[in-house]
């Protein structure tokens, strides 16, 4: 852990205004991210001091944005709200939850039911008279990309807040996006911008070997990670991630030190033993084909029974016997151009070859141009004329409509409150059209315009 | 519960059907009151039944699911390294359903009534019509309202179930409403209630076993996933997953498709914060079975469907819906329906009471009786014990076939059995063929069966066919010494055709083929043709179809078409029927006609539609209403060219053009000015 990389530790730095030794805790805590955290202490400037209006922080998922602000911002001990626009999804309740991170509840039980950005200001002044900062004050916002889809205005009241309210007060935005793609059309003031690069293969190795098991030592946990990252670093750098991986595979890393098999610094037996197991696990668990807890099961019973049956592996579905044919139809309707349905159901419809069909622009597979909407009259008559018995038109083939749609097997495209003439899009792939046709004896290939 | 919920309604139909028993002057009033007490018994008995019968077939997959919640919640209070490293992630239980989601309710109140019971306190269920919208807000609001108004409720000693009434009640008196619902709000509630709820727990009878856990889990159940708006349920998994440190979640899917639907309907970056572990409930065809042998295949329950009943029973099942609630809702219709139109019912009953009933029989419903067809072919003694054991033996000897000639499920057997004399089918006698050539140790192991079934029948003749079924297995277990030396005699020829080459061993086995032909039977074969000689017999003497038996109408409910007509709604039919004839609907004297024609006193839509029938596929709007003022001033005895006529009926008649419209047979077209198209075929 003495290892030391370029950037000088952060306590080394100069940050006048907070105590040495708050800022090697503050150092301690976030490996590999110096540079950025002293980036943005200097920003931040001394506690009293006014700083920036507005900071932008953006970086891939799990680069650490957030946790080296909240760790900054709870080690030093600065006012701060730390909202989730995930979870605040109306102004009213980012208001409320501000407001109550920074003043306290009385000052969130006065925001009328449905605030405006005014009487947000209004408040927030009227409280900040009685208390005036000391400190700056930090609105931390995670997930600002779903700020532009609130009020049209209020990003760009967000990055100027520090006028309005007049106080030491700065916001830190924080998103996955860059500020290009945040920009209103009115145009704001450019917040500064502050980039979280990826952790390098180095990096994500320091930080992975610090969570180590209890009862092994550092240096065999240092060595699994070094394995896990040489096969799982080509598809994943996602740092949570790749925590999970390496706590699921751990045990049966370990295995064969528990049983005595193998000594702690027999890294080619021991690596030998997780290879396999590692890469069936980027097959599985990974995808989440396989949930980590049926991972854990699968190691203690150690049985080879084939290949393992992830989620995606069941597909198939049980369903009554028109429902299939209802399927059946509604697919054969989002696939063929209505055009070709007398060739292919009205019984004697002569000889009519496809090349007659073809327009210009058809000649592409309607099955690359994806399903095309159909109304409820085509889809019955192909219906009809597809199963093989009479059917009469009872209120349970209607409904039967209906469930396939709640099942996601087809989707209305029209509105749900257009009664009349509602259309619809079949959903289901080629795969499981034919595993369905195949269960009713009917061969879907012959009727589509496509494979004729 | 939610499953029988027409019941009150039964009980009105039925005290209306007895006016109408008054009114044909049967002899009703007693007879009536006893069939009605004779229904409500066998239904209630019904019911628990098939309750009790269902609780056993979920019993298996809720218990899975409640281990479930239980480790999950265990592993989180005692974690180890390991689970500890992966305590951001969700448990999830995804329950695998079936298609039929009306179906699901019965499911899902008994696992959140046992949840509750035995795990935690906090679990609240969702639907997706509940949390409508693309905004989060709802679902989060239904699911602060149902936890924390359970709890409420819970403090006030109440009741358990009352978690949908008290969301009612919330509904009403905003106590929540001023408080923005978030998580955090639930974060707090639920320490405060996990510190001070053990403490002052309320003297509890059940809730004894969640007062021993500390920190029960948040149960979120979501009934039906599929319908749930994607974005909704993505948002409300990634806020979940904020807080899942300080609480203890837990979310169970309802899955009707299949398991894959969970991956498209989550990316990778939501999926991941859930550990998801699949159930799979019954396959709702094994349910049927199972609810058709408790229910139907028994001797237990007097009431009988017939042939064609059953059919239409089954068929709306296995075509339209999947769904077993709404068969066991069919069967009960037949009972009523068999109730109410059958005056002879009353001796669908057992035995004694049925004894009973017939002393207090009168002179016309004697009359009856002998009325009736199966009386007038007198043929022998009626008994359906015999039929249900002879099925249920024929089934096991032949459910093991290739192909299965009899059908796979019993059901089908059934229903060949109820149609026809089941030994003159085709079926049947490939069925005996297949039967002919079975080696030794399954023949024995099929009898064996048969036996099984037949031992705990007390009936005469059940119990000589038992009798004499037991000897011939004996003798088949006898064979087995002899058997052994012969093939010790066998052996050394079997030796000889190791050594020798291809074509010779071609000519042994043709010459061994020859020789079996031309020898005596073994007495094996000997011994197996006679055991399905007196199978046949058996089948012969016992199964033939109802209708043949005596008194039948008695049990077997036989109306076909009216259970199809309640069950399987025809809106478009009955819609030309009301307009095409309007008597059946309306019993007005001066509609009848005899002809099929539309009198011209008939409502102003009737006579509309009649003249539409008429036209071609573009209608002129105005020749239309000259035809109806004709009509209509024939029946009013106007002239129809006065003044006084037009102003009056164009209005009537453009309400009843818009009232077709509304109903769909026409629709306006700009193809022609002052015309319509009609939109379906066909006419006088």
């Amino acid at each position: 852990m003495s290892s030391s990389p370029l950037p000088p530790p952060l306590q080394q730095q100069r940050h006048p205004g907070y105590e040495e030794e708050r800022l090697r805790r503050v150092a301690e805590q976030l490996p590999c991210r110096e540079v950025q955290a002293g980036m943005l202490l200097s920003l931040m400037g001394e506690p009293q001091q006014y700083s920036l209006p507005c900071i932008f922080i953006y970086g891939h998922r799990a680069s650490g944005k957030s946790y080296v602000v909240n760790v900054l911002l709870k080690e030093l001990e600065l006012p701060h709200a730390t909202i989730s626009c995930a979870e605040c999804i109306t102004a009213a309740l980012l208001f409320e939850q501000v407001l109550l991170a920074l003043f306290g509840g009385d000052a969130a039980a006065t925001l009328p039911r449905y605030p405006s950005l005014s009487d947000f200001v209004r408040i927030y002044r009227h409280h900040r008279s009685r208390a005036p900062a000391e400190q700056t004050r930090y609105i931390v916002l995670e997930k600002a990309e779903l700020l532009r889809d609130m009020d049209a205005n209020l990003l760009s009241v967000l990055v100027r807040l520090q006028e309005l309210v007049e106080d030491n007060l700065t916001v830190l935005l924080l998103s996955e996006l860059v500020w290009d793609t945040f920009r209103p059309n009115t145009g704001c003031l450019e917040p500064l911008p502050l980039h979280f690069p990826d952790y390098t293969k180095a990096e994500l190795h320091q930080i992975l070997s610090r969570d180590r098991h209890p009862s092994y030592s550092a240096d065999l946990y240092a060595s699994y990670i070094h394995i896990l990252l040489g096969i799982f670093y080509a598809v994943c750098r996602d740092l949570r991630e790749l925590r999970h991986l390496a706590a699921l595979n751990f045990t049966k890393f370990c295995e064969p030190v528990t049983e005595g098999k193998a000594k702690e610094s027999d890294t080619h037996k021991l690596w030998r033993n997780i290879e396999p197991h590692l890469k069936k696990a980027m097959q599985t668990v990974y995808l989440r084909e396989v949930s980590s807890l049926e991972w854990e099961k699968m190691q203690q019973v150690e049985t080879e029974t084939g290949p393992l049956r992830g989620l995606s592996a069941h597909t198939h579905v049980e369903l009554p016997f028109y429902s299939k044919f209802l399927l059946i139809a509604a697919y054969l309707a989002s696939y063929n151009p209505a055009r070709t349905d007398k060739r292919f159901f009205v019984k004697h419809h002569g000889k009519i070859k496809k090349t007659k069909f073809l327009k210009k622009n058809e000649k592409t597979s309607n099955h690359l141009l994806g399903p095309k909407p159909f109304p409820l009259d085509r889809l019955l008559a192909i219906f009809y004329s597809v199963v093989d018995s009479r059917v009469a038109p009872t209120a349970s083939i209607f409904s039967q409509i209906s469930s396939l749609v709640t099942l996601q097997l087809l989707t209305q495209v029209s509105h749900v409150d257009q009664l009349d003439a509602p259309k619809y899009k079949c959903a289901v792939s080629m795969d499981f059209i034919c595993a369905v046709s195949r269960t009713v004896n009917f061969d879907i290939i012959k009727y589509l315009y496509d494979f004729l | 519960m939610g499953c029988f919920v027409f019941k009150p309604n039964t009980k009105k139909k039925k005290t209306s059907s007895l006016n109408d028993h008054f009114t044909h002057g049967c002899k009703g009033a007693e007879t009536s009151d006893i069939r009605f007490r004779l229904f409500h018994d066998l239904w209630n008995k019904t019911k628990t039944d098939i309750e009790i019968l269902q609780d056993e077939l979920n019993k298996k997959v809720l218990d899975s699911l409640l281990d479930f919640t239980r480790k999950c919640s265990i592993t989180r209070q005692h974690s180890n390294w390991a689970s500890q490293m992966r305590a951001s992630e969700i448990p999830t239980a995804a329950l695998m359903l079936g298609v039929n989601v009306p179906d699901h309710d019965m499911t899902f109140q008994s696992l959140s009534e046992l949840l509750q019971q035995s795990v935690t306190p906090h679990v609240v269920s969702v639907q997706a019509k509940e949390c409508a919208g693309k905004l989060i807000h709802n679902m989060e609001k239904r699911v602060l309202e149902r936890l924390m108004d359970t709890l409420v409720a819970a403090a006030d000693d109440e009741e358990e179930e009352e978690i949908e009434a008290a969301a009612l009640q919330q509904s009403d008196t905003p106590v929540h409403r001023s408080v923005h619902c978030s998580l955090s709000v639930l974060c707090e509630w639920y320490n405060t209630q996990t510190k001070v709820g053990p403490k002052s727990s309320t003297p509890g009878k059940k809730r004894s076993s969640p007062s021993k856990d500390q920190y029960p889990p948040v149960v979120i159940i979501f009934k039906d996933l599929e319908a749930f708006n994607q974005k909704v349920l993505q948002d409300f998994i990634l806020i979940c997953s904020r807080y899942v440190e300080r609480l203890p979640l837990m979310f169970i899917f309802g899955i009707a498709t299949s398991p894959s639907t969970i991956q498209h309907m989550l990316p990778h970056s939501v999926s991941s914060l859930l550990c998801i572990e699949l159930f799979q409930s019954l396959s709702c065809t094994h349910h049927l079975a199972t609810v058709i042998d408790k229910l139907i295949l028994t001797p237990k329950f007097p009431f009988k469907l017939s042939g064609k009943v059953m059919q239409v029973l089954i068929s709306l099942f296995l075509y339209h819906d999947f769904s077993v609630r709404n068969f066991i809702k069919g069967v009960q219709l037949a009972l009523l329906e068999h109730f109410h139109s059958q005056p002879l019912s009353v001796l669908c009953c057992k035995k004694k009471e049925a004894l009973r009933n017939l002393a207090q029989l009168s002179h016309g419903d004697l009359e009856r009786i002998r009325q009736l067809p199966s009386f007038t072919r007198y043929t022998g003694h009626w008994s359906k014990f015999k039929i249900l054991c002879g099925q249920k033996c024929l089934h096991a000897l032949t459910s093991s076939l290739p192909r299965y000639p009899l059908g796979k499920q019993i059901r089908e057997l059934h229903l060949i059995c109820l149609e026809k004399n089941v030994w003159e089918t085709e079926d049947y006698q490939s069925a005996m063929k297949l039967l002919k050539m079975l080696a030794k140790d399954e023949l024995i192991a099929l009898l064996q069966k048969c036996t099984e079934i037949l031992q705990p029948i007390k009936s005469k003749m059940m119990k000589s066919a038992f009798v004499q079924l037991e000897d011939m297995l004996n003798k088949f277990k006898q064979l087995d010494g002899e058997m052994g030396e012969a093939s010790s005699l066998t052996s050394p020829l079997k030796n000889f055709q190791k050594k020798t080459d291809l074509f010779q061993l071609q000519k042994a086995l043709l010459e061994m083929n020859e020789s079996r032909r031309s020898k005596k039977q073994s007495p094996y074969e000997n011994l197996r043709s006679d055991v399905l000689e007196f199978i046949d017999n058996l089948v012969k003497s016992h199964l033939p179809p109802p209708e043949s038996q005596t008194l039948n109408e008695v049990c077997y409910y036989s109306s076909s078409s009216s259970v199809r007509r309640h069950l399987n709604a025809t809106p478009r039919t009955s819609i030309q029927a009301a307009l095409s004839s309007p008597y059946y609907y309306l019993p007005n004297e001066s509609l009848q006609t005899d002809d099929g024609s539309v009198s011209n006193a008939a409502p102003d839509i009737c006579i509309v539609h009649k003249l539409h029938l008429e036209c071609g596929r573009l209608i002129n709007l105005y020749d239309w209403m000259q035809a109806y003022s004709t009509v209509v001033s024939a029946a009013e005895g106007n002239d129809p060219d006065s003044d006084n006529f037009g102003k009056f009926s164009s209005a009537r008649f453009i309400r009843a053009v818009s009232e077709l419209e509304f109903l769909g047979f026409i629709k306006s077209t700009k193809q022609k000015t002052d015309h319509v198209a009609r939109l379906t075929w066909g006419g006088c």
